[in-house]
């Protein structure tokens, strides 16, 4: 069984609320693993702080849980230092976004080959619910009690600008089609981002009177375009709605191997 | 063989004694006044089979530090106050995840951006209580060039045997300054490199409370250990049980508290017979023995109290000497840092002088020397 060769059974149970996405993000993360069939003990993972960056002490590796927003940062360090490990980072909305903003566009530049899961419930969900970089304009968190003014970020468009390889979309709903998305970041040899839509029923759909978890893997269901369905819509007919699926995939420079190819010019060696 | 000679500056002193110590990974950020050390290392690391990464940040910087050390990388990073200020946060998950590695200052002036090009020792309280929490720490301070050399190694040595960060701490003008430096052909003190666990994996408890010390896995050896900035059991998951919270932080006292013996250093001249003491570190350890000799050609018994490790406090420096003082000067460039541990120490058994100067000016022998004279 997966679970029991890629959880820690004794860090059960763990925090996450009832109707929360990040158990089915956690799951699709280990399919793809074993899908990808990544050596278990030369796999690392990375977290940094939050509700989504806890489940890096359930997952049975390596593993890292760091400090607010700096997991890229750490991982970027045992990256260089050991190519030959696989690295994967998951991180949250604010983690990733607002705190981590600046490790996370400098590692979509040096296209270090580090997998990221951003776990995104548009929430601060460990604090109880502020509102984030990824929570749309005019919804409502403690911190935005008469609705937010922010505008949110689109961080697929911003992860490829920024340089990613490899950058695509699922959500939580999507759990049967998401892992092969993880698998495809994973044998990216560059850094890739899949950002995995998340539901936070407890502190973002009852604040905002969207529903419990069913109807918020609803909304995900309903307002979500696959990328090839999308290809055949018009613009209009796309209004509102999240294009998912492979958003970006190309090859640039890798930095580990670019260092590789740097320490063979340095010491003379043949390449 | 003989060692080869180099005129170095203390920066340059600094990557020479971290090669030599076993340096593989470096990462930094340019600042004033540190920079040659990034710039040395991004040469010769390399050179070495090293790997070198200029971060975003000095936040990353930090982080990369401690990510790198995981993988069993002797890892290291240099910066100055702004920088230091920045690195506090990483620099406490080094210390509760008892990560090996060196953190470098050279000092500026400050407070902010400070004095970038201007000597100042202004950050000695805040290698002690930078970032937050109870924590224990490790910070040296080398006064010479050759010395920056040796005390490279040794802050090393003591990060890889007690599984700690270490704070060398530099001034600017002995960072700046170019001395006689001999760089042997071996090291002139043995290399320590961490332990590494022997027991079976399944059993392997990475922060095991019977020993001061637990041997530190590298990631990828397939123990597959936890490491978290939450304070943590000895398997290395979170707990908030008081009794395992208690024992995790008086371990980490105690592995620095039951190894005082090899992490402090100091140095002193003319003490054995002195009625005046001048307590200096750094460079002003080198103008307040300008003043000892000055006063001892007056007649006056004046001698010098040098640590070189200044954290954790060498109170036995102090207490060993202040029943046989009539006077005890504290120089240092600041507004009065280390001359409050020094006090603690000497608890009233002897009369403190203080000179103190931060301005961005080195402190002159002849102020110091007034001072002796005023205390006498």
């Amino acid at each position: 069984m997966l679970a029991e060769k890629y959880l820690r059974d004794a860090m059960m149970p763990h925090i996450w609320c009832p109707g929360c996405g990040h158990g089915i993000i956690m799951q699709a993360i280990i399919r793809a693993i074993d899908k990808a069939g990544l050596d278990q003990d030369k796999t690392v993972i990375v977290s940094g702080i939050g509700c989504s960056s806890r489940a890096s002490g359930y997952m049975n590796f390596d593993t890292l849980h760091t400090t607010h927003g700096r997991a890229l940062a750490f991982a970027t360090g045992i990256k260089v230092a050991n190519p030959e490990l696989n690295v994967i980072v998951i991180t949250g909305d604010g983690d990733a976004l607002a705190i981590g903003g600046n490790h996370f566009i400098h590692a979509c530049r040096r296209n270090i080959d580090i997998t990221t899961i951003i776990f995104n419930n548009s929430i601060y969900g460990m604090t109880s619910g502020q509102y984030s970089p990824m929570t749309p304009a005019g919804m409502f968190a403690t911190t935005s009690p008469y609705g937010n003014i922010d505008r949110n970020f689109d961080v697929c468009e911003l992860a490829k600008a920024a340089g990613a390889t490899y950058v695509a979309r699922s959500t939580a709903y999507h759990a049967n089609s998401m892992p092969d998305l993880i698998v495809k970041a994973i044998q990216n040899k560059g850094f890739s981002v899949v950002e995995a839509i998340s539901q936070c029923p407890t502190y973002y759909g009852r604040r905002n009177k969207i529903g419990d978890a069913i109807d918020m893997l609803n909304w995900q269901k309903e307002n979500t375009v696959n990328v090839a369905a999308a290809a055949r819509l018009e613009p209009e007919q796309l209004a509102g709605k999240l294009i998912i699926g492979e958003l970006h995939n190309s090859s640039a420079p890798e930095f580990t191997e670019q260092y590789e190819q740097l320490l063979a010019r340095v010491q003379g060696r043949e390449e | 063989m003989s060692p080869t000679v180099k005129l170095l500056q203390g920066n340059e002193a600094v990557v020479e004694g971290a090669l030599a110590a076993g340096l593989n990974f470096f990462a930094g950020y340019p600042i004033t006044p540190s920079t040659e050390i990034a710039e040395g290392l991004a040469e010769r690391l390399p050179k070495a089979g090293g790997r070198f990464i200029q971060m975003e940040d000095e936040i990353g910087s930090m982080a990369a530090v401690v990510g790198a050390s995981l993988t069993g990388a002797k890892a290291m990073t240099a910066t100055s106050g702004p920088g230091f200020s920045l690195k506090q946060e990483n620099l406490g998950f080094a210390m509760l995840g008892e990560i090996p590695c060196v953190v470098v200052n050279v000092m500026r002036g400050g407070p902010s951006t400070g004095l970038p090009t201007a000597p100042a020792q202004a950050d000695v309280m805040q290698a002690r209580w930078g970032t937050h929490g109870d924590h224990p720490v490790i910070a040296v301070y080398p006064a010479s060039v050759p010395e920056a050399y040796e005390v490279t190694i040794k802050a090393f040595n003591l990060a890889e045997k007690l599984r700690t960060p270490v704070i060398l701490l530099l001034d600017e003008v002995i960072g700046h300054m170019r001395e006689r430096t001999e760089i042997p052909d071996t090291p002139p003190v043995p290399i320590v490199n961490r332990q590494r666990p022997t027991c079976p994996k399944e059993s392997y408890l990475p922060f095991d409370n019977s020993q001061d010390v637990p041997p530190l896995a590298n990631f990828g050896d397939g123990y597959r250990f936890h490491v978290t900035g939450l304070i943590h059991d000895q398997t290395g998951f979170p707990t908030t049980a008081p009794a395992k919270v208690t024992a995790l932080l008086d371990r980490l006292h105690n592995k620095i508290n039951n190894h005082l013996d090899e992490i402090l250093m100091w140095e002193t001249e003319g003490m054995e017979d002195a009625e005046i003491g001048v307590f200096a570190y750094g460079a002003t350890a080198r103008s307040a023995a300008r003043a000892v000799h000055l006063a001892r050609e007056q007649g006056i018994k004046a001698g010098l109290l040098r640590p070189i490790t200044i954290w954790p406090f060498p109170d036995q420096l102090v207490r060993e000497y202040a029943t046989q003082l009539k006077g005890l000067v504290v120089a240092e460039m600041n507004y009065g840092q280390l001359v409050n541990e020094v006090e603690r120490a000497a608890q009233g058994q002897v009369p403190i002088k203080r000179v103190l100067q931060a301005n961005g000016e080195l402190i002159a022998p002849d102020k110091i020397l007034q001072a002796i004279l005023e205390v006498r």
